[in-house]
């Protein structure tokens, strides 16, 4: 055979390999309005970007007449490419190929990817499209999960992890999202659950839809296990860019940084806050009036709304936002909420990104549920993950910062670097009436008139206490600040933060209240 | 954030405007533990009942098996009294359906 012989050889080889399940399977896929995988992979990363490596991996299974079936590319493309120029692994399980299921050669496809990008210091980005396990393969199959999840684990806090649902992801197989930093998902398209609709139904006799037990809604409104919702797949590549370019490639740099812009006019920071501390207003737009072209991009947007997570810019460099949102539930912490940040403040840690923490709150949540829930364990993750953080650490009291909830929002004894006020803010151990009832319970009950008492004495803790001075007193606040200042405050923070370092006692790793 | 109504919440005897969430609004109210009435804790198959209304019992004493997810479980008496109300054999039952009654 001469070269050009060979060389057509090849050309037939990889054509037969990529066109996966066939023309009619891949117009299944289309019709179910799902892309088909290497499209997927060509739409998400830069033209021409995408090199595919083991096109021609076969499985080994001789069972059940497996041996009579090629897989072509064994159900999953692997390779690496770039978006907006940073260099990317990635993988996408293709469904045209036996239902995208895993077997041991699909596995071993995506570890190789994996074990390559931890080397090479790339995020790593999973299509998951999969029916699961390849019920052929048996428990070779259950190894490849194993070998995942056990990469999964060895690569967090090393790469940055993007899991994008865009199919099925059932069983065994939604613990590799789980396992990752960050999980898409699209309406309609992405379904996560441990056991599917039927066995629920034979076990339990409960009737519900693959939708309602674990679609896209599901994830991003009640479970939490999605942090981005998206209404097509192209939306959906568009916020995975997104997120790229706010993140570092590894642990070891720092995000790529941006030229510096400035907020725009229509964000006021003077007028956006309710100088009532009763009054909710929303803390996005405080957010957009401080950070750079008041591009805020906000993470886990509809569950725990009461606090609000996400990467912005400030003078081009990317920072995390962790801040109380009055407009929900008043921004108290609860269980949900004290998740969310915690995961966030570590993620932030982990990949060099500061931390700016914006104070509104009165408190945890009083309740029964919150109480059985088991707010105690939950609410310490978020002192957990503030103390344990070595990035810098900023905080901006805007207004109420009452009792746990303030110390918890990254205080100056949790070991934040900053901590400015607004003179608008109130740093005291409960809010003015709570504190007034308790303190004052003897006057106000023996008073002749009890309510005018009551009233007098909110006062007089209100006009005492109710403010950021006491705080600023006791060196707990650095600075008392205007509020059309507080970009310019953060901004010389992080400059002057630039090679902060702490050290800490060696440990293995401590032991967060998971 | 329009689809929050703007309703209160009071905390530490200040009263808070904002928006409250479907889960805090949908949150289930504490009922305590009531030993007497024993429910199923798992929707399943009355496989077996050991008791008739009228039986005296002690506590720890067997009461019937609930058969869920492939498993015979044996459900005891929580604690001691005559027996109220007992299932019919082979029926199914759902979840924290009342099985039995103690007085």
């Amino acid at each position: 055979m001469s070269l050009k012989q060979k060389l057509l050889d090849l050309f037939k080889r990889i054509e037969k390999a990529q066109t996966g399940g066939g023309t009619k399977a891949i117009e299944k896929q289309v019709a179910m309005g799902k892309m088909p995988a290497r499209e997927r992979i060509t739409t998400l990363l830069d033209r021409d970007s995408f090199h595919e490596y083991d096109l021609f991996v076969e499985h080994k299974c001789a069972d059940f007449d497996m041996d009579k079936k090629k897989l072509p590319a064994d159900g999953v493309i692997t390779g690496t490419g770039s978006i907006a120029g940073h260099p990317i692994g990635i993988f996408a399980q293709d469904f045209t190929v036996a239902g995208g299921s895993l077997g041991l050669m699909h596995a071993r496809k995506i570890t190789k990817i994996m074990d390559h990008s931890i080397k090479m210091g790339i995020p790593l980005i999973g299509i998951n499209d999969s029916g699961g396990a390849r019920i052929q393969e048996g428990v070779n199959s259950l190894a490849g999960y194993g070998e995942i999840f056990y990469r999964n684990t060895m690569a967090s806090g090393v790469i940055p992890q993007i899991s994008v649902i865009l199919g099925p992801c059932a069983g065994g197989a939604v613990y590799s999202p789980a396992l990752t930093d960050f999980v898409f998902v699209v309406d309609k398209i992405s379904k996560m659950f441990i056991t599917g609709p039927e066995v629920i139904k034979t076990v339990l006799g409960e009737e519900i839809s693959m939708e309602d037990l674990g679609g896209a809604r599901v994830h991003t409104e009640i479970t939490g296990n999605a942090h981005f919702f998206a209404e097509s797949e192209q939306e959906c590549f568009q916020q995975i860019k997104k997120l790229v370019s706010f993140i570092p490639w590894n642990n070891k740099k720092k995000a790529d940084p941006l030229p510096p812009r400035p907020p725009k006019s229509n964000y006021n920071v003077e007028n956006i806050i309710p100088l009532d501390p009763k009054k909710p207003y929303d803390i996005r737009d405080v957010i957009k009036s401080i950070c750079d072209d008041s591009d805020f991009f906000e993470i886990q947007k509809s569950w725990a709304a009461n606090i609000v997570i996400g990467f912005a810019r400030l003078n081009g460099e990317t920072i995390g936002i962790v801040g109380n949102q009055p407009l929900v539930l008043a921004g108290v912490l609860d269980v949900d909420s004290s998740d969310k940040a915690a995961r966030f403040i570590r993620y932030c840690d982990a990949f060099n990104i500061p931390l700016v923490t914006l104070v509104d709150l009165p408190g945890y949540l009083p309740g029964i549920d919150q109480e059985h829930a088991g707010v105690i364990r939950h609410g310490a993750k978020i002192l957990y993950a503030y103390s344990e953080a070595t990035v810098p650490k900023i905080t901006v009291i805007l207004r109420k910062a009452y009792g746990g909830g303030y110390i918890a929002m990254c205080s100056r004894h949790l070991g934040a670097d900053f901590v400015f006020a607004w003179p608008s803010a109130e740093i005291a151990v409960m809010g003015p009436e709570g504190a007034a009832n308790i303190i004052f319970k003897a006057e106000i009950t023996g008073a002749d008139d009890p309510d005018e008492m009551r009233k007098q004495k909110v006062l007089e803790y209100t006009e005492k206490f109710a403010n950021p001075y006491i705080a600023a007193a006791n060196g707990h606040v650095d600075s008392i600040i205007n509020p059309s200042e507080t970009r310019e405050f953060l901004i010389h923070a992080i400059t002057v933060s630039a090679n902060k370092s702490e050290v800490r006692a060696f440990r293995k790793h401590g032991i967060p209240p998971f | 954030m329009n689809n929050y109504n703007t309703k209160t919440l009071v905390i530490d005897d200040s009263v808070y405007e904002t928006g409250l969430t479907k889960k805090y609004l949908s949150r289930k109210t504490y009922k305590p533990v009531d030993h007497k009435r024993v429910n199923a804790f798992i929707p399943g198959l009355i496989q077996k009942v050991f008791v008739k209304v009228g039986d005296k019992v002690k506590a720890g004493d067997g009461l019937l098996i609930l058969e869920a997810m492939k498993m015979q479980n044996i459900v005891n008496a929580p604690v001691a009294g005559i027996i109220r109300v007992v299932p019919n054999e082979g029926i199914l039952v759902k979840k924290n359906e009342l099985l039995v009654n103690i007085e």
